[in-house]
């Protein structure tokens, strides 16, 4: 019928009807928007979580690294040198450098209350402190290769001596390997979470939205029965399956909006993550309401079109 | 126009519903067909909107076989019968106006027809001063006659009035008759379906009475014998 009838008069008429039921529907429709806004209300969060979670996991990553001890017979030119070629390596993040002196300094300050060790360290007359690279991996399960390639001791000075004291990982390994399980079952855990949420918030907007056509039902049989072709008749329901999404998806948007998110987590300002992601996350919750809506809508009608 | 070819409908495994009927039914011609409830008087019109699938033989609408006409031909042969249900079957959210404007509307008509055809059709009816006040509105006799300006409006070859008294009190009745003989008298063709003797009493058309599924009588002089 849309091919014999002029398509944008076909059109303007299901954008109209389509408007004048979500209105007049008005019960049937808040109650649409209301359940939507749940649906993509737990998709946001369930955003939001996951950038916790990233974050969350990211600030323990942080707190973990490798340490390479020198011998106090190092240079400071192979230290450096050492530094640049573990930099070079596809493994490694970041690589720090703290010297002798400086690793005496800090030391003094961590122990200014504690008289006896300053003393004690005063006697020895020498820096017994030895300079110290710290080594941070893009992702923990890497640091296992790192430390085996530190401590193949291929690090040698210009005397052809190894330049390396020791490597801290086998004391931190266990807490390494740890994290690395933790952060694997969160991240799995995580995603099994999300998908069964989103599962279950994409059924309940299948539902509401087959119950609210469920109540159009008789008035898709007249429809039929007046010799409206199908897309005719789904039309309407599909725009008002779009207007759901597109409504609850701002509707959405602006309960998140507001500065009240700002200390809803410790270590993260979730107002501030809301603004810097604002498109990315309009983009995928008004996404996700047009498409559940719509698809929603063309499937729920189907079955009554059967006659 | 119409002819029904050895029709049976049996529902499950052994629902009968129809049983072999035959009959055919000519343009401008006003048929009645009668029983009681449960005779089969409703699924002889299904079958004729294709709302059901014959069981066995074939119902056949000029020379095509209804129920082998694809979506398309299917939606244009739905446009060419106006129909009237018992329970009128109106669209609770549109006015009377709006009503009868979506039929227009499926059926192709400019917005320019429509403007002009609803109004004249209402006043037809006798509804001209409440086109636009919805179904819950209105009286039982007045939904029947928007449900008939519906059935109407697009100048079918074909007006189905299933029990369309059902609902009525005898004054309404009488006025829904009227018009539907109105209608025939305009060239258009009426199948009515009733178990009202006093409505086929005044009609004085032909009268097919069915019992237990299977045609029990066809009378040109519109007599229902009970």
């Amino acid at each position: 019928m849309l091919n014999a009838m002029n398509f944008s008069v076909s059109i303007q008429r299901i954008f109209k009807t389509g408007f004048v039921s979500f209105w007049r529907n008005w019960f049937v429709s808040l109650a649409s928007l209301l359940m939507m806004t749940v649906t993509l209300s737990v998709i946001t969060a369930l955003f939001f979580v996951g950038a916790l979670l990233g974050n969350t996991l990211n600030f323990i990553k942080d707190k973990v690294d490798v340490s390479v001890y020198f011998q106090p017979t190092a240079s400071e030119q192979d230290i450096q040198s050492f530094k640049k070629s573990l930099q070079a390596l596809p493994q490694v993040s970041a690589v720090s450098y703290t010297s002798r002196e400086q690793a005496l300094a800090d030391f003094r300050t961590r122990h200014e209350n504690d008289q006896l060790t300053l003393q004690a360290l005063d006697e020895l007359g020498d820096n017994p402190l030895e300079a110290s690279l710290s080594v941070k991996a893009k992702d923990p399960s890497q640091y296992e290769t790192i430390a085996k390639m530190l401590q193949s001791d291929t690090a040698l000075g210009q005397s052809g001596a190894s330049i390396i004291d020791r490597v801290n990982y086998v004391e931190n390994k266990t807490a390494i390997d740890n994290l690395s399980k933790i952060i694997n079952a969160a991240q799995k855990f995580g995603s099994i979470i999300i998908a069964i949420l989103v599962l279950a918030s994409i059924l309940i907007t299948f539902t509401t939205i087959r119950l609210a056509i469920y109540v159009s039902r008789d008035e898709i049989s007249v429809m039929k029965l007046v010799g409206a072709s199908n897309a005719y008749i789904r039309g309407p329901f599909i725009f008002i399956g779009f207007m759901y999404g597109a409504v609850a998806a701002l509707l959405t948007l602006t309960l998140w909006l507001g500065s009240t998110t700002e200390h809803f987590f410790t270590g993260m300002n979730l107002y501030k993550y809301y603004l810097a992601s604002f498109w990315e996350l309009l983009l995928i919750v008004l996404g996700a309401g047009i498409v559940l809506g719509v698809v929603a809508s063309f499937w729920a009608v189907k079955r009554y079109l059967k006659i | 126009m119409i002819y029904y070819d050895k029709v049976s409908k049996i529902y499950g495994e052994n629902a009968v519903a129809v049983q072999d009927i035959t009959f055919s039914v000519e343009p401008k011609e006003f048929i009645s067909i009668v029983g009681q409830s449960g005779s089969g008087k409703t699924t002889l019109i299904k079958m004729l909107l294709a709302e059901e699938r014959p069981s066995e033989g074939a119902v056949f609408f000029e020379s095509s076989n209804i129920h082998q006409l694809n979506k398309q031909e299917l939606n244009n042969l739905r446009r060419r019968i106006g129909t009237v249900f018992q329970d009128f079957r109106l669209l609770p959210q549109k006015t009377a106006y709006e009503n009868i404007a979506f039929a227009m509307e499926a059926a192709g008509r400019t917005d320019e027809e429509i403007a002009a055809d609803v109004p004249h059709v209402l006043d037809l009816v006798d509804l001209g001063n409440k086109m636009w006040n919805f179904p819950h509105q209105l009286s039982g006799g007045e939904k029947q006659r928007v449900a008939i300006a519906r059935a109407i409006v697009n100048q079918p070859d074909i007006v189905i009035a299933d029990e369309p008294t059902g609902n009525l009190d005898p004054v309404n009745t009488n006025d829904i008759i009227q018009i539907l003989k109105k209608i025939n008298d305009l060239g258009t063709m009426v199948i009515l379906t009733t178990h009202n003797k006093s409505v086929i009493d005044s009609l004085k058309k032909r009268v097919i009475t069915l019992e237990r599924g299977r045609i029990v009588r066809d009378d040109p002089s519109g007599r229902y014998i009970l």
